[in-house]
């Protein structure tokens, strides 16, 4: 073969083995590394796998929320207001978690049922005041 | 008292003489006016003048509370202390969107200010295109969000607060870097467009682009650096970097911006890839206007975003397609023309670059495809998905280290062609030297491969910089300090920008690898064990902010018997917003960071505390640091100084 | 071929351009509201007019705005006009006045005008949460035979009337 030839033979077969390489890795990567959403409707209806990292969220039902006193355990509802889903977790729950709030939450199913979550997040939104926070800035405003 | 109306009207006034500027000097341009052409300059001033104007009577109106102004009511409060009223301006989608646009126009003016030294037309031209992009922006604020409208006659008495998370020092200064880098980016796209154009694709356009493209590369370096310092005191998590879509937002043109400068050195210095460059010019300022997107459009969920609404959305798409669009279709047409003789050797510096290039682009596309694949997902009804910072870490990770390997060895290949053996001789010795050192360091800690091989990576990288250098000082027979002194700054500012790299890598390592974190209940006199620290909570007290209560815990740090550091983090509650707000305390060091964070109240005395011990996390920023400084010193080497074509 | 060859970028742009017009407008946070398709829930709730208990039976048979207010949202206000109007075109709108008081509510309808055909009072915000609320102002759109068809978050201007009036005359 012509040395040039086979010079560029050689380029593109490196370059061809390092994008398969590369997108080999991508695949694998978001294959393990995507969580659907579900909302409790959905699990309630066995939509959702268990034991399988998912996302599932919805408003926080008032006056569902247990603190275990010894430790930083705790376990909520949250609904979709067709069906609940319970939710355990342990740790720090986000500044924005309040009952009647929107939250996601990031965990497992156990064969109960019950998400064990890895990580629960509250969103926030600018425009947007729930009317607990509305009345209150108002009432400040009014002093 | 200045009338927010003279902002408007300035704004107005500044649209017309950007449409001006995006098509006198063009007209001109075609029908060989002199007199056209040179109107770039004058109106490229005006132009900035009046943004500017615009963006002066927005801060006094922020500055003395005028809330008749809607948007100074959305985002600022009486309460608010001085700096962040004015900090406020950019605190909300229709202020930063000036803020974006009076840097543009900052650009544009340097521009006009330096383009005498370039070649008849180039210059204008350049103006012009700028001109389009502010054309383009000025139409969307003055369309959809200006920042002008007042509410009158009955105005509110007070504004509603910044958002609590923005208050801080970090926001004063983040944004403006950030934009400076990528609206900076606006300057090399505008060269590579003015190139296609005027059909001048040789190198010279390259050599004209290198220092603004470097400058606009080291702020968002800083842009960068900044908000990753400010998430991770500020979020509450002790984490740095988060993969949030407006994180990657920023983070992508970073990375294409990246390649842009070291393709632009390949095409100045030898006239190859020219084509090529000029894409990646073109697909920098694409991802830069594709970040403004992403965050203001609402297509993707992010804690940083912007709120929605889906008018702006379709404006900045329309703007997106005219102006991305548009240059690719340019460059489909004007850069298949070129036909450059491309001949270089398997191991001279030209093929290091290109790895460099390849190996950038991939990461920037990677980072793209994790971005919009919920987005995708979603359009083809597929379902709602994130995806997880675990593929980012998973395929970020390996290919960028692969990336500095190389760093390693391109700075001292030669241009066109190195020897392979000379190549291997100088590399093995740093090569041996770093894996065992590296070894040596991990017989104090776990073993763990990833993390080994990334530093020995990390010094493979340091040694053959100094490697390098000292090849460059040493090799006749003058003094060290002479030689070193007559290197140019450019050469310096590659070594400290790849230094950092190193910095920022170790930084990394030691974080992931020698890092704690504890959650625990704490009670008044509650000892916990962190780490070689002992933790007590002492007790809490309310304090009083200017527009936020507080609580704080007092917590002493001790190292053995000695007290080390007595850390107070906060809960706040924000007045306005009624909104909780997470303080934490740091105690920072060269080598580790102690971190506390407040979670709730557990009982009238009882917190749950959430402590982090964090190794050389400093060194991240550090290193973020180095590479802006690097970016900059590179930006001024003296040869730019000289007029071009001279 | 060398034309396709550049022109590839281009292409590539356009796909993503099509895939981000899809996506535009669609609420990222948007949770479908689990009433679509199912029947208004029982409710027992004061008229705030006539002072007596009201339930299902009351809601008119032809379709109509099921709309929750109170005096202490200022977006309501904002909405309160454009109900009028749409009150004027002949449009049923049914108000729930939501974690509001009595005396404020009908001191608030007496000097803004009234859009609504009946106000029945929440005031502990159980229907609210039956309905699954997250906030006011609130719009839902309710067929002749009592089940949710759309659901709104936020306030009703001529834009929005468009989509809930698409919904109306199915």
């Amino acid at each position: 073969m012509h040395p040039v030839r086979k010079k560029r033979m050689i380029a593109v077969g490196i370059i061809l083995l390092v994008s398969a390489a590369v997108v080999s890795l991508i695949m694998y990567a978001l294959s393990q590394n995507i969580n659907l959403f579900y909302s409790p409707t959905q699990i309630a209806q066995g939509e959702a796998p268990s034991n399988v990292a998912i996302r599932a969220g919805g408003m926080v039902v008032e006056n569902s929320v247990r603190r275990d006193p010894k430790s930083l355990g705790v376990v909520f509802t949250v609904t979709d207001y067709a069906h609940q889903l319970t939710i355990e977790y342990e740790g720090i729950l986000p500044d924005l978690f309040r009952e009647g709030q929107g939250i996601v939450a990031q965990g497992r199913l156990n064969e109960y049922g019950v998400l064990v979550a890895s990580e629960v997040l509250a969103k926030h939104d600018e425009e947007y005041m729930p009317p607990e926070v509305q009345e209150a800035l108002n009432k400040s405003k009014a002093q | 008292m200045i009338f927010p109306e003279i902002g408007h009207f300035a704004l107005i006034l500044a649209m017309m003489f950007a449409v001006a500027l995006a098509t006198l000097p063009m007209v001109g341009f075609y029908t060989r006016n002199r007199v056209l052409l040179t109107s770039a300059k004058p109106l490229t001033y005006v132009m900035t003048l009046l943004i500017w104007l615009s963006f002066f009577v927005l801060a006094v109106a922020f500055a003395t509370d005028d809330f008749s102004v809607l948007y100074v009511s959305q985002h600022s409060n009486s309460l608010l202390p001085i700096w962040f009223k004015v900090s406020a301006l950019w605190g909300g989608h229709e202020g930063s969107l000036l803020l974006w646009i009076a840097i543009l126009s900052a650009w544009a003016a340097a521009v006009a200010y330096r383009s005498d030294s370039l070649p008849n037309a180039t210059g204008p031209v350049v103006l012009a295109v700028l001109g389009i992009i502010a054309t383009g922006f000025l139409l969307f604020i003055l369309f959809t969000s200006s920042p002008f409208i007042r509410l009158l006659p009955d105005h509110p008495i007070d504004g509603a607060d910044l958002n609590p998370l923005l208050q801080d020092v970090g926001l004063i200064i983040h944004p403006p870097m950030l934009y400076m880098g990528y609206v900076g980016f606006s300057v090399a796209f505008a060269f590579a467009i003015a190139a296609l154009i005027t059909g001048n694709l040789n190198a010279s356009w390259a050599r004209w682009a290198r220092p603004w493209t470097n400058v606009s590369w080291a702020f968002l370096t800083l842009g960068i650096t900044l908000g990753s310092w400010w998430a991770y005191y500020e979020l509450g998590w002790g984490g740095w970097w988060f993969w949030d879509p407006v994180e990657n937002a920023s983070l992508m043109p970073w990375l294409a911006g990246t390649a842009l400068i070291h393709s632009l050195a390949v095409t100045e210095k030898r006239g190859v890839f020219k084509s090529w460059t000029v894409l990646l010019a073109i697909f920098t300022f694409s991802l830069s206007l594709l970040g403004t997107f992403l965050v203001r459009s609402g297509v993707l969920t992010s804690v940083h975003a912007f709120a929605a609404d889906p008018t702006r959305g379709v404006f900045i798409l329309a703007l997106l397609v005219i102006i991305i669009g548009g240059s690719l279709l340019l460059y489909a047409v004007r850069a298949s023309q070129v036909r450059s003789v491309v001949s270089f050797g398997a191991t001279g510096r030209e093929a290091w670059l290109l790895i460099n290039n390849i190996l950038l682009t991939i990461l920037t596309l990677t980072v793209l495809l994790g971005t919009l694949y919920p987005l995708v997902f979603d359009a083809f009804s597929l379902g709602k998905i994130s995806v997880g910072a675990p593929y980012f870490n998973a395929v970020f990770g390996p290919i960028s280290l692969l990336l500095i390997v190389f760093m390693g060895i391109a700075p001292l290949s030669k241009w066109h062609s190195t020897k392979g053996k000379w190549l291997v001789h100088i590399a093995i010795m740093p090569a041996i030297l770093a894996i065992a050192f590296s070894a040596l360091v991990f017989t104090f800690h776990v073993f763990d491969w990833y993390l080994w091989l990334s530093f020995s990576i990390a010094l493979w990288l340091v040694f053959m910089v100094a490697r390098d250098w000292f090849d460059k000082v040493s090799a006749a027979r003058q003094s060290i300090w002479l030689r070193a002194k007559k290197l140019p700054r450019q050469y310096y500012g590659m070594l400290l920008a790849h230094f950092g790299v190193a910095v920022t890598l170790v930084g990394v390592i030691f974080v992931s690898m020698n890092s704690t974190e504890t959650i625990v209940r704490m009670a008044p006199g509650d000892k916990v064990v962190v780490g070689n620290y002992a933790f007590e909570l002492q007790g809490s007290i309310r304090i009083q902010g200017p527009n936020y209560v507080a609580e704080q815990a007092i917590i002493n740090v001790y190292d053995g018997d000695k007290r080390v550091a007595q850390m107070k983090p906060e809960k706040r509650l924000y007045k306005a917003r009624q909104q909780m707000m997470t303080e934490a305390a740091l105690s920072p060091g060269f080598t580790r960071d102690l971190y506390i964070s407040l979670g709730e109240k557990l009982s009238q005395e009882a917190w749950s505390v959430r402590i982090y011990i964090k190794s050389f996390v400093r060194w991240i920023w550090l290193g973020g640091l180095l590479m802006m400084a690097g970016g900059l010193l590179a930006a001024f080497d003296k040869r730019y100084r000289r007029k071009a074509g001279v | 071929m060398r034309k396709l060859l550049f022109g590839l970028p281009l292409m590539a742009f356009i796909a993503l351009g099509i895939v981000f017009y899809q996506q535009l407008g669609k609420d990222t946070e948007y949770m479908p509201s689990a009433l679509i398709g199912k029947q208004v829930p029982d409710f027992q709730l004061i008229d705030l007019s006539s002072n007596t208990v009201t339930t299902n039976e009351a809601l008119p048979d032809t379709p109509y705005l099921m709309n929750f207010w109170a005096t202490w949202c200022p977006s309501c206000s904002a909405e309160h006009a454009y109900l009028g109007e749409l009150a004027e075109q002949g449009v049923n709108i049914v108000g729930i006045d939501y974690k509001d008081e009595t005396e404020a509510a009908k001191k608030w309808l007496a000097e803004r005008g009234n859009p609504y055909s009946m106000v029945l009072t929440d005031e502990m915000g159980h229907f609210g949460v039956d309905m699954g609320i997250t906030g006011a102002p609130e719009t839902f759109v309710i067929s002749g035979d009592g089940v949710v068809l759309y659901r709104h978050q936020g306030v009703v201007n001529a834009e929005v009337w468009k989509t809930l009036k698409g919904y109306m005359q199915r």
